[in-house]
C-alpha cells in the first residue's frame, strides 16, 4: 500500500514537473526502497509521500538552496526534522524548488527557473517554497516541507490554495536547514487538509539537542485539537490592516471568513496592531543582517561551487560568490552588511531590534483580549511571473501580513478561502500566542468544516 | 543619507563579492531605494525600549542547552572532505593566502 501510494507520487511528480518545475530532484530509486523499508510501519505517517524544500537537508539528495554555489552540493546528514519524519513513517520522494536560500516571494530568484502556478502556468505560486506548494496543490504529495522567514510557507500556501503553517519559534528543529536569518527561519508545514498538517507538526515537532533554539515545550495531541466547537472562541479583527494596499477581493473575502467564524459561534474583537506597518522595515533590516553573517560561510573552501582562475584566496572568495549568488541574494548580502557597518550599526540594526521588541508587545496585548488574530495571507492573488522582478521593494511589501509573526516569534496559518473572479486562490491568516498551535488548527479545521475548499487546480494529479 | 556607486562598492567588498559597473549601476538605486524606505523607522521613538534579542520565547528562554562536555561521534575526516572542491591530502586546498 504504501508503495504504490510513493510510487503514484513520484509518477505524478515525473509527470507535472515539465509543467510546474517544482522539484529539483524526483529520487524514484530511492523513495521506493524507503517506502518498502517502512512498509510495515504504524508511525503516524506511514507511507506518506512527501515532498521537501531544497534547504532542508536529506542524507543522499541534494541540498542546493536552489543557488548555483550549492548545485552539486549533497549534505553528509539528516536535518532533524527529516529523521523525526522518517522515524514517523514518512517517505521523501524529492526536493523542491525555491527561490535562492529562501530569499524571495515569488520563486523567480530559483536559479534553476521559476515555479509555475498550477492554478495558472503563467503565474508565480509564491515564495519562497514555492515548489512545496505547487506539489501539493497540484496533488503530487498530500504534504511538503518548507521554510518560513517573512511568510515563506504561508503565502505561497496562500497562492496555491493549500494550508500552510508557520509554527512557534523553537517548536521545530532548524538542525538540517540551511540558514537564512535564523533568529526568523521555522520550517514550516503545507497540506491540503489541515488534519495532515497537524499530524506531521506532531511528528516533528520538539526539542533537539542539535538546536539550542528549540525550547523545552510538551508537544500536544494536535490531531486531538481538531474540534470544530468554537464556543467562547475569540478571534481578533485588526480592521486597520484592512486598508491600503490590499487587494480588494481579497479584503472582502477575509471579512466573509469573519462572519462565517461569527455565525460559527466566535466572538469577533476589535484588536490593534499599532507597529505592524513597521514590520517590513525592521524585516528587511534584521533579515538581511543575519543572511549577510550565515552566507558568509559559502567562500569555495569547504563545499559548493569554486571560481576557476583564481590565482588568489581573496580573489577566489569575490569571485565564486560573485559567480554562485543570483541578484536578490547579492542583494540582501550587501544591504545586511550595509546594516552592520561600521557607524551604521545603531541607526538601521539596534533601532531594528527595538522597534521589534514593539511589534513583540503589540501581539503580547492584542492577545490578552483575544485567541486569535485574523488578517489576509498576502495582499494580492497570484501575480504574472515577471511582473514585479525589478522592483525588489515592491516585491517585498507581498510579505506585509506574513513577516510581524516571525518578528514576534508567534505562529501563524494560511487556510483557502475561496477563488478570485480569475479564479485564482484567496487565503486567509490566522495568528496566536506562543505554542497556540492547537488553536490555530482548531479554528482553521472548523472553518474548513464548514466552508470547505474543494476546487482543484487546472494542473492536477489523474492519480490523486 | 544618499547612498552612492562608491558606498555599494565598499560594501560589496566588505562582503566579499565581486561586482561589475553594471551591476554597480543597478545595485546602487535599488538598495538607495530600500534604505530610505527602512528609515521610516525614525518616526519612532524608541529611547526607552530594550532590543530584541534573537527570535526566542520565553521558554525558548528559560531552555537549558549547557550538556556534558564529552566527546561524541564526528563526521570524520573523509566524510567531512567529500564535498570540497579542492581537498588535498587530509585538508582544504586553497590558492595562495599572500
Amino acid at each position: 500500500m504504501s508503495v504504490k501510494r510513493v510510487e503514484q507520487a513520484l509518477t505524478a511528480a515525473e509527470k507535472l514537473n515539465e509543467t510546474l518545475n517544482a522539484f529539483l530532484e524526483i529520487d524514484r530509486q530511492g523513495a521506493l526502497e524507503r517506502a518498502a523499508a517502512v512498509a510495515n510501519s504504524d508511525g503516524p505517517l506511514a507511507g506518506v509521500p512527501v515532498a521537501v524544500k531544497d534547504n532542508i537537508c536529506v542524507l543522499g539528495l541534494q541540498a542546493s538552496c536552489g543557488s548555483r554555489i550549492l548545485g552539486d552540493y549533497h549534505p553528509p546528514y539528516n536535518a532533524t526534522v527529516i529523521e523525526r519524519l522518517t522515524q514517523a513513517g514518512g517517505v521523501v520522494i524529492g526536493k523542491t524548488n525555491c527561490d535562492e536560500f529562501a530569499m524571495g516571494s515569488s520563486n523567480e530568484n530559483s536559479a534553476y527557473g521559476p515555479v509555475r502556478n498550477p492554478w495558472d502556468t503563467t503565474r508565480v505560486p509564491g515564495g519562497s517554497s514555492g515548489g512545496s506548494a505547487a506539489a501539493v496543490a497540484a496533488g503530487i504529495v498530500p504534504v511538503a516541507l518548507g521554510s518560513d522567514t517573512g511568510g515563506s510557507v504561508r503565502q505561497p500556501a496562500s497562492l496555491v490554495g493549500v494550508v500552510g503553517l508557520k509554527p512557534t519559534y523553537g517548536r521545530n528543529s532548524r538542525y538540517g536547514l540551511v540558514a537564512f536569518a535564523s533568529s526568523l527561519d521555522q520550517v514550516g508545514i503545507f497540506a491540503r487538509k489541515v488534519a495532515d498538517v497537524a499530524r506531521v507538526l506532531g511528528a516533528i515537532a520538539g526539542r533537539d539537542s542539535h538546536d539550542s533554539t528549540t525550547a523545552d515545550v510538551p508537544v500536544p495531541d494536535y490531531v486531538a485539537s481538531l474540534t470544530s466547537d468554537l464556543k467562547g472562541a475569540r478571534l481578533g479583527f485588526p480592521r486597520a490592516l484592512f486598508g491600503e494596499g490590499l487587494d480588494e477581493e481579497v479584503g472582502n473575502a477575509v471579512k466573509a471568513v469573519v462572519d462565517v467564524y461569527r455565525d460559527l459561534g466566535a466572538e469577533i474583537v476589535d484588536v490593534e496592531l499599532p507597529h505592524a506597518k513597521y514590520a517590513i522595515a525592521v524585516y528587511y533590516i534584521i533579515a538581511t543582517a543575519e543572511a549577510s553573517s550565515n552566507l558568509a560561510r559559502f567562500d569555495g573552501v569547504r563545499y559548493g561551487f569554486r571560481a576557476e582562475d583564481t590565482p588568489e584566496l581573496r580573489q577566489m572568495y569575490r569571485r565564486t560568490r560573485a559567480q554562485g549568488f543570483g541578484a536578490e541574494v547579492k542583494r540582501r548580502i550587501m544591504l545586511g552588511t550595509y546594516v552592520l557597518s561600521a557607524g551604521y550599526y545603531d541607526a538601521y540594526y539596534l533601532k531594528a531590534q527595538k522597534v521589534r521588541t514593539m511589534i513583540k508587545n503589540d501581539f503580547l496585548s492584542a492577545f490578552e483580549s483575544c485567541d486569535a488574530i485574523v488578517t489576509p495571507t498576502s495582499p494580492s492573488t497570484a501575480f504574472a511571473i515577471g511582473e514585479k522582478v525589478d522592483d525588489p521593494l515592491a516585491m517585498y511589501l507581498n510579505d506585509i501580513y506574513t513577516v510581524t509573526a516571525n518578528l514576534a516569534g508567534v505562529p501563524g496559518i494560511s487556510v483557502p478561502c475561496g477563488l478570485s473572479m480569475e479564479r485564482l486562490p484567496i487565503g486567509f491568516q490566522l495568528l496566536g500566542p506562543y505554542w497556540s498551535e492547537p488553536t490555530l488548527f482548531k479554528l482553521a479545521h472548523a472553518y474548513a468544516e464548514a466552508r470547505p475548499f474543494t476546487e482543484r487546480p487546472p494542473v492536477f494529479a489523474s492519480t490523486a | 543619507m544618499p547612498i552612492e556607486e562608491k558606498d555599494i562598492a565598499k560594501v560589496a567588498q566588505l562582503a566579499h563579492l565581486e561586482l561589475d559597473d553594471e551591476e554597480l549601476k543597478i545595485f546602487g538605486p535599488q538598495i538607495a531605494e530600500i534604505i530610505t524606505y527602512v528609515e521610516q523607522l525614525n518616526q519612532l521613538d524608541t529611547a526607552n525600549v530594550p532590543p530584541a534579542l534573537g527570535g526566542l520565547t520565553p521558554e525558548g528562554e528559560r531552555t537549558n542547552s549547557s550538556r556534558d562536555d564529552e566527546i561524541a561521534p564526528s563526521l570524520g575526516q573523509k566524510i567531512a572532505l567529500a564535498e570540497a572542491p579542492d581537498p588535498a591530502e587530509g585538508h582544504f586546498r586553497v590558492p595562495k593566502v599572500l
